[in-house]
């Protein structure tokens, strides 16, 4: 807070006063415009009937409920097959491969690459690859593993940077008392590198939710509830795109939708930082 | 004996019985021309020692001599390294610890070590000792709960935490953790302790306290201590040997009982360093 900063005592330390504090101030205000618009817009037709009911006339009435499964679903799927292949990689990347080794190196610069491709090439990509080449179609399965390719590279890098920051103290006492690579991994690495696969986490599941580019090539925009996951299913953002651009008198529910995606991305977070503080401190304590 | 006999067997009766004292000499570990290079740097070259059975053995001499590395060379620790390479040989109660296909969990588990920093696990007091002991096959939670008191008690700990084994082993002082980290080490009945300057990170009281329970266990264990302080090896030792960097790699300069190395030195340079001119 202000008061524990002294106070400025001369024209540069003014100047720079102003500008943190403005900069500070810029970001916050731009962000509590943007939410306060959604939520002004939106908080209206957000009832119980909205979440459940399947959207009406192009999505001008009705809800968003198959919209919300189909969400769950692409985000399920995800997570399924990224969490498992980030982990091992991660795990591989963090622990049995030195820093020098080509293996290491070229992988991590690809990740690096890859963390930073535009969503759309992913969406191209998935629906070569996913829809064309293996025969999903458009489908959430097809959705899933396009976006769980386009988490990995963010997921593997910070769950690796995880194990990094766990102290090389604890290997080494480990080997020490002559405890196994896999015990000392399963028992003591892996809960003490919890907190940067959280953080990976919530980066990832924070771009898939909101991928819109990457899903509409892959996943498709059929609005009706799913039925299999090789059905088509319309993610949330994609709803939001559509009702905002291509559907004239779409806004009020787009406003909703908008609502219920940041709320879920809140939500999201919130547990997975509770996780982070309570839920796993049975098992590591670092008082 | 299985190594699990080996294990559960002695625990049956009191895990801190008596072991052969430091008497009649009698070589357990034999060092011979051992080298360590990391990369293409020497760390130390041609040492050549012996360690008796029972008795305490101090390595002294300067920072950076290898005395350290030379540790970790008894326990295998140098294959965590990359780049570290090992030559000479090694045996500890007739095993050669440098043939590649020893089953390095098992050495381990024989040879203890402190290290300078106490590093307990992030887990509770009683899951510090637990873990390891299930590692090494001894599941029965009556011997597991016997055998977490008698080492608490064997380090002096167990008044201090009996009431609180369930909390975070990080929440304990500095010396304290040294202690549980000792009896973490102690529970699995190492033939040999390596202890690397286990009382420098302390405060001058706990490192007190830590330097009577290591003199407590000479004696019982066969201890090679790693020490930058003269005072304290002149007060535990048996043994002691004097390390020195000749010619950019750590050396052993002169090894012998702690009497003649302190008292009656027979390189100038041990005479130097004992007497605090040098080093």
């Amino acid at each position: 807070m202000a008061e524990t900063l002294s106070r400025p005592q001369n024209l540069r330390e003014w100047l720079a006063f102003v500008l943190v504090w403005g900069a500070a101030g810029l970001v916050t205000a731009v962000f509590c415009w943007l939410l306060g618009d959604i939520v002004w817009h939106g908080i209206g037709h957000v009832s119980w009937t909205f979440l459940t009911a399947p959207p009406e006339n192009a999505g001008r009435q009705g809800g968003i409920g198959p919209i919300l499964a189909s969400t769950s679903l692409i985000l399920g799927v995800c997570l399924a097959v990224s969490l498992p292949i980030g982990i091992g990689t991660a795990v591989l990347l963090a622990e049995f491969t030195s820093d020098q080794s080509l293996f290491g190196r070229i992988t991590r610069r690809s990740l690096d690459i890859l963390a930073g491709v535009p969503s759309i090439v992913f969406g191209l990509f998935g629906n070569a690859f996913f829809c064309k080449m293996l025969g999903l179609g458009f489908s959430i399965l097809s959705g899933g593993l396009t976006l769980a390719c386009m988490v990995l590279p963010v997921l593997i890098r910070s769950t690796e940077e995880g194990f990094r920051a766990v102290p090389a103290s604890y290997r080494l006492s480990a080997a020490a008392l002559g405890l196994s690579r896999t015990t000392t991994l399963i028992h003591l690495l892996l809960p003490a590198a919890v907190p940067g696969l959280l953080v990976g986490l919530v980066l990832g599941v924070g771009r898939a939710i909101a991928e819109t580019a990457a899903l509409i090539f892959t996943s498709g925009y059929v609005d009706r509830m799913p039925e299999s996951l090789l059905d088509s299913g319309r993610a949330l953002s994609i709803h939001i795109f559509d009702l905002s651009m291509n559907v004239s008198g779409g806004d009020t529910n787009a406003y909703a939708s908008a609502l219920i995606l940041v709320i879920m991305l809140l939500a999201i977070n919130g547990t997975v930082s509770w996780l982070a503080t309570y839920g796993l401190h049975r098992k590591i304590m670092t008082v | 004996m299985t190594p699990v006999e080996s294990l559960t067997g002695p625990h049956s009766r009191h895990p801190l019985e008596e072991r052969p004292a430091c008497r009649a000499p009698q070589p357990i570990v034999e060092i011979d021309r051992l080298s360590l290079y990391y990369g293409d740097k020497p760390a130390f070259q041609d040492v050549t020692l012996s360690i008796n059975k029972g008795c305490m053995t101090a390595l002294v001499g300067p920072s950076g001599c290898g005395k350290t590395s030379f540790l970790t060379c008894l326990n295998r620790l140098t294959d965590l390294i990359a780049g570290c390479r090992v030559s000479g040989q090694i045996t500890i109660n007739a095993l050669d610890v440098l043939a590649p296909g020893i089953n390095v969990i098992q050495l381990r588990r024989r040879i203890g070590m402190i290290f300078q920093k106490p590093n307990p696990f992030p887990l509770t007091i009683r899951r510090n000792l637990e873990f390891p002991l299930r590692e090494h096959g001894i599941r029965d939670r009556e011997q597991i709960t016997q055998i977490i008191e008698t080492t608490l008690r064997a380090v002096g700990l167990w008044d201090e935490v009996k009431d609180r084994l369930g909390s975070p082993a990080l929440a304990l002082s500095g010396g304290q953790q040294q202690r549980l980290c000792i009896a973490r080490a102690l529970a699995l009945l190492p033939e040999v302790l390596l202890m690397d300057e286990p009382c420098s990170a302390l405060d001058p009281l706990s490192s007190g306290v830590v330097e009577d329970l290591i003199v407590g266990l000479r004696g019982r264990y066969t201890i090679l201590i790693v020490t930058h302080n003269l005072a304290q090896a002149r007060r535990i030792a048996d043994y002691a040997a004097l390390f020195w960097v000749q010619n950019g790699a750590g050396r052993l300069i002169e090894a012998g009982t702690a009497k003649q190395i302190f008292e009656n030195p027979r390189d100038p340079l041990t005479a130097a360093y004992v007497s605090g001119m040098r080093g």
